[in-house]
């Protein structure tokens, strides 16, 4: 077993060597610019492109036209909700989407209230789901458009995106879900799952940095977008700029991967995180999981260890890389605001600890994780004021603290 | 962001972690910070009451490695000081000692806060306790 052991896959995940292997002739025999019509470096690059466009629309039951290629999801996502915003501005001016979406979404919507739109933030139930009825009410008929991610990037929760995607169709109200944790890693068909417009990148599914795709459907309903950026009128006039074709090709290989292998890495995901879940929960008391379990990514963990804070766990798991929402390891000095949005806590945020399990990870790292996780919580704890207390049978919330 | 040596050093080997007894007249406890917060320091001085100097120093805390680090330092330099002297202890003595970034300052106030909070306990007792003879 080699060290650091990377459990982060939420954040990003390793290139795939196959598709390492894919991408290498793109940058030096097959260099061509995939836009140049009248030679033959040209059509090879445009063949790797639409053999890609095959394979994510394969990926996610759609049709390869249907497929626009940017630099990411954070471009995807402000493509689709501006996009959508200017496009059908006409027929109204209300967007609903999430409290626990990701910046890229939450961060586009602030910029179109500042330019008078009118933005519904669902608050979340405790389980992590967006409650439907509250959305069914949220919709008027000023309401253009509905985006809820497919699963959370924190907690991995899966919302109940057919059911959305069925409740937006019946209004007439496009829908569009950031579906960066979940494709690849779950079944999704933007057919039966109702999706108008969704929003992929080819780093969370071994892919390569820098790469992402939007889909918009082209029937039932025809979905436009207004081009958020000026130029030469690429994929379908959706979005300029010469294509990054070693990346496209990439992305393409790494969602024919997934496709090919999601069937056995489900299941083997799902009995590594519960075998994780399992000896933490046997081996330390006062530990709680974030969001349901029912409804989520067989790969994702997300559990507070109470009375240790999070960026000290950090420091003691050095050789593990995960993640926490504790305030100390943000910039802003704020716990998680997933979390907040569950009703957790800011004391239980601060200790939380997001594990992502990934296609390299071994039996052996899960093992080595867990008995590291448990003597360095058990550490930390002896060196902890609030564990001291609780031991005593001190009620913390009735404590005056001097906060800062 | 990668941590100084001296605050892995603290860290990993904290000295003086432990509880003294509240409620001996001697003891000097401080709590500051708050759960919500994502730090809590407990730090506590035991003074020999003829002499004014602190003779042990125990904490316990809450939050991230420089807050660890920052109240393990702060025992260290506690023993053998007046209690007076200790009042004198700042803040920026603990970021240049432990070398934390800008981000970490806040850390290092909460254990000045500790040092201050525990004094000040300690003269209150002190004040009501009877007096020697
Ligand atoms: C849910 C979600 N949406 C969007 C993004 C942004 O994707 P990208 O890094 O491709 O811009 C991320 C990853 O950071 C994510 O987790
Ligand atoms: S205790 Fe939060 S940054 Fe140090």
């Amino acid at each position: 077993m080699k060290l650091p052991i990377y459990l982060d896959n939420h954040a990003t995940t390793q290139t795939d060597p196959r598709v390492v292997e894919t991408m290498l002739p793109f940058f030096t025999e097959y260099f061509g610019n995939a836009a140049s019509r009248n030679h033959s470096f040209g059509w090879v690059a445009e063949e790797g492109v639409e053999l890609a466009r095959t394979q994510i629309a394969n990926l996610i039951g759609a049709n390869s036209k249907e497929i626009v290629f940017t630099s990411g999801a954070t471009e995807s996502n402000n493509l689709a909700i501006k996009g959508v915003a200017e496009m059908y501005a006409e027929r109204g001016n209300h967007i609903i989407t999430a409290a626990t979406e990701h910046k890229a979404i939450l961060d586009t919507c602030k910029h179109l209230e500042k330019q008078g739109y009118r933005v519904t933030y669902l608050p979340l139930q405790g389980s992590g789901l967006v409650d439907l009825d509250m959305l069914r009410d949220a919709i008027t008929d000023k309401t253009i458009l509905v985006s809820i991610m497919y699963a959370n990037n924190e907690i991995g929760v899966i919302q109940q995106v057919a059911e959305i995607g069925k409740i937006c169709k019946d209004k007439g109200v496009l829908f569009h879900t950031d579906g960066v944790q979940a494709v690849g890693k779950i079944p999704v068909n933007v057919l039966k799952d109702n999706i108008d417009i969704m929003s992929l990148t080819a780093h969370k599914m071994y892919g390569p940095k820098g790469v992402g795709a939007l889909y918009v459907r082209r029937r039932n309903p025809r979905v436009q977008i207004s081009a958020q950026m000026d130029g030469g009128g690429h994929e379908r006039g959706m979005r300029s700029g010469t294509l990054n074709v070693p990346g496209i090709v990439g992305f393409g290989k790494a969602a024919e991967l997934c496709h090919q292998l999601m069937d056995v890495e489900m299941p083997k995901h799902r009995v590594m995180r519960d075998r994780l879940k399992a000896k933490l929960e046997s081996s330390l008391e006062e530990t709680y999981i974030n969001g349901t379990m029912e409804h989520r990514l067989p790969h994702n963990l997300n559990m507070s260890f109470a009375y240790v804070e999070g960026e000290s766990l950090l420091m003691g798991i050095n050789d593990i890389a995960v993640s926490s929402g504790s305030a100390c390891t943000s910039a802003t000095l704020e716990p998680s605001y997933v979390l907040k949005a569950l009703g957790l806590g800011d004391d239980l945020a601060h200790t939380s600890i997001r594990f992502g399990i990934g296609r390299f990870n071994t039996d052996e790292e899960i093992d080595y994780v867990g008995n590291k996780m448990i003597e360095v919580v058990n550490k930390l704890r002896e060196l902890s004021p609030l564990w001291e207390m609780f031991k005593d049978g001190v009620d913390l919330s009735k404590v005056e603290w001097t906060a800062h | 962001m990668a941590y100084s040596e001296k605050v892995v050093d603290h860290y990993t080997n904290p000295r003086n972690v432990g509880s003294m007894d509240k409620t001996d007249p001697n003891v000097g406890t401080g709590m500051v910070g708050a759960p919500e917060c994502g730090d809590v320091m407990k730090l506590q001085i035991k003074v020999d009451p003829i002499s004014g100097i602190i003779e042990d120093a125990k904490f316990k805390t809450f939050g991230c490695g420089s807050a660890i680090a920052s109240s393990s330092l702060a025992t260290e330099w506690l023993k053998g000081k007046t209690v007076d002297q200790a009042m004198q202890i700042k803040n920026t003595e603990i970021v240049t000692e432990l070398a934390l970034p800008p981000v970490k300052v806040h850390c290092s106030v909460l254990a000045e806060d500790a040092i201050k909070a525990a004094i000040t306990d300690y003269k209150k007792k002190a004040v009501a306790a009877p007096a020697l003879v």
